[in-house]
């Protein structure tokens, strides 16, 4: 880091000397690394399941700035994982929540916050100045805008992903390592690789995942240890397993190889094929022909219509809340399953939201059932129009 | 001699949920052919229509990238372990402007 070797070093105050000294009588890390510590800045992005532990073990061993990115605000269905946030912060903003938190842990750090959305526009201008970025988002586009901002800027980028119980953590964009791109050079295509918001996330994973962050962070800023750069590590909770797979950075990569074609940020909405978030189709005003709201489904429904109604959710989410009268076949298993449902009767598939179930309408299209209808806004609108008795996560 | 397929979590609803498949197979490719007539689900997710390997979808066979090897001819030896590594966005719900639109309270 430029920091690091260049610029004259911060000293250590006699609070601080007392706080850090168990960092102060490792021989890796020692004075001379605290300073480096305290020199250093990091910027994560998002303060969510990983920004969290990031953030706090960032906070707790002294790196002197502290920047995040976010705009959301606490939810009750956050508190499973995001230590950064308690019961009492639900519905302030988590910029707020975070800087009380790191403020209470460690107030020799400068925290600084950015409430906006990350974008091709602002994101150099965040960037600049931090020594490394911690990538915490959950979508795709925002992953190679961080990618391509950090090598075009020259900052590494301490990365880190989860899904249900695996993770995924790396180091990209360091001098001579590999990035993103080289390891995944096009983005799978909206909708095939389900988020946490969807596929749930084992609250505890994040926790194991953002310290891993946490802790390349550190080890850049001091510059001990070997590095996570041109490694991949994959992290299975349930088994309680970690392998290693060798990454290379690719001569052919787009925005780090010998040629380079991207060479400044792109829209990576478009790029990533996003028109319009599945979310707002869900929530949008208009309804096509191939669509029913809950409040028509209802209507039909008291009046003696018997559409079959196929929930293509997880059996879990089953147990939380449901349609009466409605057939689970998780959208995995309806390929090999779609034969049991009836050929005689309307279908109306439904998920969550609305998202994966317009898929089972498109697929069941394809395999000879032409009256199938998809729920509106998934369960969620059914809650909210027909049925509020019921619980929604 | 079989060979093992790590699947990775995403795909674990096309293999019955199981986490690891034993395949047979000379080459990469005839491994991964094995897979996907063992688990038919699987092959729209790792192929594309024209029968090419989705690039998203990264092969290792034990801990080296398959396109820094032979790719799908790369041949294979008792023992030797394939993993598919997809990948994965998550984390946490930002810094889209998603969330707010989602309705997060």
């Amino acid at each position: 880091m430029a920091t690091a070797t260049d610029v004259e070093l911060p000293t250590l105050s006699a609070e601080e000397i007392k706080r850090y000294s168990r960092h102060l009588i490792m021989p890796e890390i020692g004075m001379d690394g605290q300073r480096r510590i305290k020199a250093g800045s990091v910027l994560c992005i998002g303060a969510g399941g990983l920004g969290s532990p990031a953030a706090m073990y960032l906070a707790a061993a002294g790196v002197g700035r502290i920047g995040i990115v976010d705009f959301d605000v606490v939810d009750y269905s956050n508190l499973q994982r995001q230590l950064l946030h308690t019961t009492n912060d639900v519905g302030r903003t988590k910029l707020e929540s975070a800087r009380n938190k790191i403020n209470a842990l460690n107030p020799h750090v400068q925290v600084d916050t950015y409430d906006e959305a990350l974008s091709s526009d602002n994101a150099m201008r965040l960037f600049k100045g931090y020594d490394v970025i911690l990538d915490g988002t959950d979508n795709f586009p925002t992953r190679y805008l961080v990618n391509d901002a950090c090598v075009l800027m020259g900052i590494p980028n301490a990365y880190g992903s989860i899904f249900r119980f695996e993770g995924q953590a790396s180091v990209f964009a360091a001098k001579e390592g590999p990035c993103y791109r080289c390891l995944y050079p096009e983005p799978p295509p909206p909708g095939l690789v389900p988020s946490c918001a969807e596929g749930g996330v084992l609250g505890v994973l994040p926790g194991v995942i953002g310290v891993i962050q946490a802790t390349e962070s550190i080890k850049l800023l001091t510059g001990v240890g070997q590095p996570l750069i041109g490694r991949f590590l994959i992290y299975d909770a349930l088994n309680m397993k970690f392998r290693e797979l060798k990454l290379r950075r690719d001569p052919d990569c787009p925005v780090c190889g010998t040629n380079p074609t991207v060479t400044k940020l792109i829209d990576y909405d478009q790029f990533c094929g996003i028109v319009q978030p599945v979310h707002e189709q869900a929530t949008g005003a208009t309804v096509s022909t191939s669509e029913i709201t809950p409040v028509d489904l209802k209507k039909k429904l008291d009046a003696g219509e018997t559409p079959f109604i196929l929930d293509v959710r997880e059996p879990n989410e089953y147990q939380i809340n449901k349609i009466p009268g409605s057939t689970l076949i998780p959208l995995g298993e309806l390929p090999r399953r779609y034969q049991e449902l009836p050929k005689d009767r309307p279908i109306v598939t439904q998920c969550k939201t609305g998202a994966r179930s317009g898929k089972a309408r498109d697929f069941l299209k394809t395999v000879g059932f032409n009256d199938v209808l998809n729920l509106k806004g998934g369960i969620l609108a059914w809650i909210d129009q027909v049925d509020p008795s019921q619980p929604k996560y | 001699m079989p060979n093992t397929i790590h699947i990775p979590t995403p795909l674990r609803p096309f293999t019955d949920k199981k986490e690891s498949v034993e395949v047979s197979g000379a080459t990469v490719g005839e491994l991964l052919k094995d897979l996907t007539t063992r688990h038919d689900g699987l092959k729209k997710h790792l192929y594309t229509d024209e029968g090419r390997l989705r690039n998203f979808v990264n092969v290792y066979l034990n801990d080296e990238d398959i396109r820094y090897l032979q790719k799908e001819q790369t041949p294979v030896k008792p023992g030797d372990q394939l993993s598919i590594v997809p990948s994965v966005a998550g984390g946490a719900v930002s810094p889209k402007p998603r969330a707010k639109a989602e309705g997060a309270r």
